[in-house]
């Protein structure tokens, strides 16, 4: 199936999992990213078990914030 | 190495008026443009809400960030990095500020309102760990050599 992951499409197997997505991605610190799945934030608790399909575009996005 | 970062004046004095507009709440946004051998070069400076609305605290709105990078994959531009206000205090790093660093391959300006005049200061944040980098602000006359 195709994924458009960061705007570039892929090509990746069947069922794949978020998780198995973010770790071909080699995403760097993904527990501080958050992720959009056509343009959804997907939950925190929802992360794990979220099941890619075909035609999903994908964006990984750091949390940016601060303080004083 | 030391990385070079490139601002022009007019983004820079666009940060600037954002900011005092913003003031005494902390203001933030994203920069994007291109990278080379000579370093970062600032194209767009972007301008997002403070959804914490404070003084002492600022997080990115996450919708307007997804906006913003999808602006800047359509400009064509890469994302380098984030910027933000210290109202009271100096363009350095907070704790808060460092621990809350989660991207390795960005840059954090910080642009400080505590004196009459601002300074603007860029940083490289990794594991805990700040460098400064070499920030240069340039214009027509003065071009990023």
């Amino acid at each position: 199936m195709k994924i458009t992951v960061a705007g570039e499409s892929k090509e990746y197997k069947d069922g794949l999992t978020l998780p198995e997505l973010i770790e071909l991605e080699n995403v760097e610190m993904p527990e501080y990213v958050t992720v959009s799945i056509n343009e959804e934030f997907v939950e925190s608790a929802a992360k794990e078990s979220t099941v890619l399909k075909d035609g999903d575009n994908v964006e990984f996005l750091y949390f940016m914030g601060g303080g004083r | 190495m030391i990385k070079r970062v490139y601002i022009h004046s007019r983004d820079y004095d666009s940060i600037v008026r954002y900011g005092r507009e913003h003031l005494p709440k902390e203001s933030c946004g994203l920069i994007a443009g291109s990278e080379d051998e000579r370093g970062r070069h600032i194209k767009k400076v972007y301008y997002l809400t403070n959804v914490d609305d404070a003084e002492d605290h600022f997080t990115l709105d996450p919708r307007e960030q997804l906006e913003a990078v999808k602006d800047m994959r359509k400009e064509g531009l890469k994302p380098l990095g984030n910027w933000h206000s210290h109202p009271e205090s100096p363009s350095r790093p907070s704790d808060e500020d460092i621990g809350l660093a989660y991207d390795p391959n960005a840059s954090y300006l910080i642009i400080s309102f505590m004196a009459e005049s601002p300074v603007l200061n860029s940083f490289h944040i990794e594991k805990g760990e700040v460098t400064k980098e070499d920030l240069r602000i340039y214009n027509d006359d003065y071009p990023d050599w």
